[in-house]
């Protein structure tokens, strides 16, 4: 297991070097740098700008800046911003559990409807509501993103007024980031002052709700259609109809025998699903104002914060990496065939 | 009375409009502690029949029957409830392909235990011995450590040998084995079937066999039915159907056995397939085959009626000619 763990991951250093290569890269071709960003519509004397360069370390050639990133990401070094003087680090680990939890909610909406749209479509094929699903997740499956926010915006907080409009709480409450999940520190802070935080639970609920779906529609759309396709083809199986001729109930057979083989490939495709949800966080929290991961890549990217893009991106697409890799060993655990495989 | 007692019973597929008889007015009875075989080539109805009558058609198709009793009870209008409180514990089936029958993602000693704890409500203990006694039942050798084995790790003669244990598990009163050993090698086919044929004498079920092979039923059961286009054509004791076949397609089948052709260049046939949705005749439906063949064969379809010691479908049965 430890041999095969370490092999997997060694398959994935040309996919880091390549990442910082490009990443490294691409922040730099966006024309403008971080001091002509700063300075704005002033205008700047030239040699202001070059002694700022220089004392930031972006005069020397590109190369160079290149190994030196490097070797600071060997050292386990992640920059400092250039623009707070924060590390990225600590800039990353304060913003990541607003992420997380819309991304959280978001799988957990995805997972939970598509699996049930799928297994329904599967077992009703042919009829209405088979029909129904494969057709909405289609649309669901290509809708852009931004346009669906800003549909879902319009129609239920501006129109119907049912959810805030943006960000994740309410100004009034008085809520001290204990864990960073908003769920959990209002339902703590509500715990501890009953009185001034009252409904601040809710109120968070209410905020998450309209991000969450909005991230979670493509990952739901595929589940339920890989769901579906699963199923019809484990359906067709021989120990299927062997569950069936012992007599089990439909529900049984459907859950025990089928669903349990049909969730192979739906793991893989959930798991693949997390790469999708990071770009899609960056959408969806610009448009909801969603202090995340996303949002600051956006505005660090508006700023040529070069560090911050950098290992921002970094970071994201090892957690990516790393919940495939996840994802990889659950398999295991659903499927005895790979567990037992030398 | 008879265990298992169909009458007229019929399989349609497709459209209402113009339906496939994949079944087509099939009689067929079972008593109590026989075996019966089932021969006749691919697409001949064997495996839907008994499908039919387990409700494993899953509404795929559609059953129209005059009588379809098993065991004094009607299966025809009993409710899924009721079918599934018989199907599995009264009725059980072994299936062609032991490697794709077994749940891959389960334990056999699970999907043993899971036949007794819905049938036989035994629990714990008792559900862990009981389990343990069918895989020795079925001779399985290390049976306690194979008990949490999963599937791919047993070759296919064993995992044939834990499908059997499933279906013996609740000591039905009728054993459906359909072409038990077509996907086994020779030497391990031989095994299974005496297995089957000794646990049919020790726990006196009753045994539809569902074959290919004319050997194995010459040698294993006591009555055979011939089937030929979704038809029982000729049915009757053993002996007397391999010495005098009455239906000129039996007769075919006996001779296409190759220890029958020793000597000859080719193998003996009979030119022609079964016919299918679009061709099917409306007089007898071997008559576009038929060796023998009238003009009252291709006009009307003949009905099973006794013909010395057999019954057969045919205008002109071979025994009254030799007689």
């Amino acid at each position: 297991m430890l041999s095969f763990i370490l092999r997997r991951l060694s398959v994935q250093i040309p996919t880091f070097l390549g990442l910082t290569l490009l990443t490294f890269t691409l922040i730099r071709l966006i024309p403008g740098d971080p001091i002509e960003v700063m300075v704005g519509e002033r205008t700047l004397d030239p040699q202001m700008h070059a002694e700022a360069m220089h004392r930031l370390g972006l005069d020397k050639p590109l190369y160079q800046q290149y190994f030196d990133y490097l070797s600071n990401l060997l050292h386990g070094d992640l920059g400092l911003s250039l623009v707070t003087k924060e590390s990225v680090w600590s800039e990353f680990t304060t913003l990541f559990p607003a992420t997380l939890e819309l991304a959280i909610a978001a799988m957990l909406f995805a997972s939970v409807f598509g699996l049930l749209a799928g297994v329904i479509a599967a077992i009703r094929r042919g009829s209405v509501f088979d029909h129904g699903v494969m057709g909405i997740s289609l649309t669901g499956f290509s809708m852009p993103i931004f346009w669906w926010g800003l549909i879902l915006i319009m129609f239920f907080s501006v129109q119907l007024g049912w959810t805030p409009v943006s960000g994740r709480l309410d100004l009034a409450y008085d809520v001290q980031p204990v864990t960073g999940f908003m769920l959990i520190d209002t339902w703590l802070a509500e715990a501890a002052d009953p009185e001034l935080n009252a409904g601040a639970f809710r109120d968070a609920l209410m905020h998450l709700i309209l991000p969450a779906v909005v991230l979670g529609t493509i990952p739901l759309a595929v589940i339920a259609r890989m769901t579906r396709s699963s199923m019809l083809e484990v359906l067709r199986e021989d120990y299927v109809r062997t569950a069936r001729a012992k007599g089990l109930s439909p529900a049984r057979v459907i859950f025990i025998h089928t669903l349990r083989n049909a969730l192979i490939p739906v793991l893989t495709v959930m798991g693949l699903q997390i790469g999708t949800l990071m770009g899609g966080a960056v959408l969806t929290e610009t448009i909801f104002s969603w202090p995340g991961i996303g949002k600051w890549l956006i505005d660090a990217i508006a700023r040529r914060d070069y560090p911050v893009v950098q290992n921002g991106i970094l970071i994201v697409a090892t957690l990516v990496i790393v919940t495939n890799f996840v994802v990889d060993i659950l398999y295991g655990i659903a499927n005895p065939r790979i567990r037992h495989a030398k | 009375m008879s265990l298992l007692d169909i009458h007229n019973l019929s399989v349609h597929f497709g459209s209402e409009k113009h339906p496939f008889a994949a079944v087509d007015g099939l009689d067929l009875t079972v008593n109590q502690g026989e075996i019966v075989g089932i021969v006749g080539e691919s697409g001949s109805g064997k495996s839907v029949t008994m499908m039919a009558m387990m409700g494993l058609l899953e509404g795929q198709g559609r059953i129209l029957a005059d009588r379809l009793d098993f065991d004094g009870k009607n299966l025809l209008t009993i409710s899924g409830r009721e079918r599934r409180r018989i199907v599995g514990k009264d009725i059980a089936m072994i299936f062609q392909d032991p490697m794709t029958s077994l749940n891959p993602s389960y334990t056999v000693g699970y999907q043993i235990r899971e036949v007794l704890a819905l049938h036989q409500g035994l629990r714990g203990a008792a559900l862990n011995r009981r389990a343990l006694e069918l895989m020795e039942m079925v001779e399985i050798p290390a049976a306690k450590s194979r008990l949490e084995a999963y599937p791919h790790q047993l070759s296919g003669g064993m995992s044939q040998r834990v499908v059997i244990a499933m279906a013996i598990a609740c000591n039905p009163k009728l054993l459906i084995a359909d072409e038990p050993t077509t996907a086994l090698d020779v030497t391990i086919q031989a095994q299974i079937m005496e297995l089957l044929v000794n646990l049919q004498q020790s726990q006196n079920m009753a045994l539809i066999m569902i074959t290919h092979d004319l050997a194995v039923v010459a040698e294993v059961a006591h009555r055979v039915a011939v089937m030929y286009a979704g038809q029982v054509v000729e049915t009757g004791p053993v002996e007397a159907l391999f010495r005098h076949p009455a239906h000129p397609y039996t007769e075919a089948l006996l001779a296409s056995i190759p220890e029958h052709s020793k000597g000859a260049e080719r193998l003996s046939t009979l030119p022609g397939i079964v016919p299918g949705h679009y061709d099917r005749p409306r007089g007898c439906l071997l008559s576009p085959r038929c060796p023998y063949v009238q003009e009252v064969c291709r006009a009307d379809r003949p009905a099973l009626l006794q013909h010395g010691a057999t019954a057969a479908r045919c205008h002109f049965p071979l025994v009254a000619k030799e007689a």
